[in-house]
């Protein structure tokens, strides 16, 4: 028998409120199902289970506000024997019916990966350093993968999901292919406040966050100007034959340029805790989301080194969505192993992050501007963008520094090798 | 598809993206971006949504077009009205 736990989403969080559960006694669950929704400073997350079995009981009631490490669920291992016993006990009586989660359909993207380090719940697993998505399960095939938070949506509003065309992998449908389902179901659109996004809380948790970066993280700064005038071309020839759903944007060749060179360069990927360094195994890279109306949040794009450029920027904008709409899920949330903060297009020209403790490196990317540039020996117009690193002066030095960002701006000459 | 229904539709579609903002003070002449503080992502899921609603293709060529409300609502016209890819 198996606790589960309210996990730590952060050094700053000291509790959570669960206000949804999606799973009931009874219920078999797998690694990396969704179990339940807890609302946090960060916003509404979805906590995923590290251990398999069934739950057997469900400890805490909707609404309750525990602190971490209170034991919410108890789940019966796989190894524990036949379920007979469980399916006598009564269920708990404060619990109202949940929607049961769908246990046989993975979670359309991203694929979600253990993250047992970060749950204090689960026993440490190590994460594999390259993890392919994980094969479907059969009984998935036969049936429409329809991410978790699309299916409540469609639950939420009556919308048939036979009615609901999939945009995400393998036909997939997301949370925006509900909303845009929704969105043609109902004229005029209503105004729509976004739920589990408490602003005022996200401000506190950014503030928190940022003043101890400042207070404990020794920042050093450094920035290099690229030019990415092949990372246009070749983007603007792939994109012409796609249809939209398919485009990408620079946004995802920076992000795999910066996966590529964090995994060459280690110090600036992993995690300072306890006055020591630990480099992570795999490569995380944090997106900077901003919510709209104010506040922020990077979850995790995991091992955005080992991704295709499609299933990248697939995966970006499940993610773009899902954090706007206040659906993050905890693995995505805790385990960045380094950040990217890009302020769009009609941003600046230069951006210098604060490092989100306990990574030790945040990379910044500025707006695409059109400068004089000398390309073998003449003066041309090349679309030029400046990429800045914080990085922690108690791990790596500039001259490390340097040569990591000198890693991305080679990498981005070479886009079709990304 | 009259030209109010598709102004309808694009307004609809923004809202989509920019819930809090009231379509009807936007000046259909200003740059979108910047009315609605949308980015690159924002206004590729906006195109995705009117191709997908609408059937129209937009190459990405043809974004500049379509960065006004007034702009996107009078391609979309044009374009409904020639070719259904």
């Amino acid at each position: 028998m198996v606790d589960f736990r309210m996990p730590s989403l952060g050094a700053d969080m000291e509790a959570g409120t669960l206000v949804e559960w999606l799973v009931k006694p009874g219920d078999w669950v797998k690694r990396g199902d969704i179990v339940a929704v807890v609302e946090t400073q960060k916003g509404a997350i979805e906590i995923e289970t590290f251990q398999p079995g069934q739950i057997e009981k469900i400890l805490v009631d909707l609404n309750s506000k525990v602190p971490v490490g209170t034991p919410l669920a108890r789940i019966r291992t796989e190894l524990e024997g036949t379920p007979g016993a469980v399916a006598a006990a009564p269920p708990p009586p404060a619990v109202p019916a949940a929607p049961p989660a769908a246990p046989a359909v993975v979670p359309a993207a991203p694929p979600v990966a253990p993250a047992a380090a970060a749950l204090p719940a689960a026993p440490a697993v190590e994460r594999p350093p390259i993890t392919p998505p994980p094969p479907l399960a059969p009984a998935a095939a036969a049936r429409a993968r329809v991410s978790p938070a699309a299916r409540r949506l469609a639950e939420e509003r009556g919308i048939d999901l036979s009615t609901v065309t999939g945009s995400g992998p393998a036909g997939a449908i997301t949370y925006a292919d509900v909303e845009r389902r929704l969105g043609e179901a109902i004229a005029p659109p209503e105004k729509k406040r976004v739920p589990g996004l408490d602003l005022d809380a996200m401000r506190t948790a950014i503030a928190a966050a940022m003043a101890r970066s400042k207070r404990e993280i020794p920042h050093y700064y450094l920035e290099h100007q690229v030019d990415v005038t092949p990372c246009e071309h070749w983007l603007a020839q792939k994109n012409a034959a796609l249809p939209p759903d398919n485009r990408l944007l620079i946004g995802a060749l920076t992000i795999k340029a910066v996966g590529l060179a964090a995994r060459r360069f280690p110090a600036f990927n992993g995690f300072y805790r306890n006055d020591k360094f630990e480099p992570a195994a795999a490569v995380h890279v944090g997106v900077a989301i901003a919510i709209r109306g104010g506040g922020l949040a990077a979850p995790a794009l995991h091992d955005a080194d080992q991704l295709s450029l499609d299933e990248l920027m697939s995966r970006m904008r499940d993610l773009v969505q899902r954090t706007r709409a206040g659906r993050i899920r905890s693995s995505e949330i805790s385990d960045s192993t380094i950040t990217i903060s890009s302020l769009g297009e009609r941003g600046v020209e230069a951006l210098y992050g604060i490092i989100y403790p306990p990574q030790v490196a945040i990379i910044g990317i500025g707006k695409t501007v059109t400068r004089p540039w000398v390309v073998d020996g003449a003066i041309g117009p090349r679309s030029v963008i400046t990429i800045t690193l914080s990085a922690d002066h108690r791990v790596s030095d500039g001259h490390a520094g340097a040569l990591f960002l000198a890693e991305i701006g080679k990498l981005l000459q070479e886009p079709d090798k990304l | 598809m009259s030209d109010i229904d598709i102004r309808k539709v694009v307004q609809e579609e923004l809202n989509n993206i920019a819930p809090e903002v009231d379509m009807a003070s936007v000046d259909p002449a200003a740059d979108l971006r910047e009315a609605l503080d949308i980015d690159s992502m924002d206004f590729l899921n906006f195109v995705t949504a009117i191709h997908h609603r609408l059937s129209i293709d937009i190459p990405e060529i043809d974004y500049p077009k379509l960065i006004t409300l007034d702009g996107a609502v009078a391609y979309i016209t044009a374009h409904l009205g020639s070719s259904k890819s």
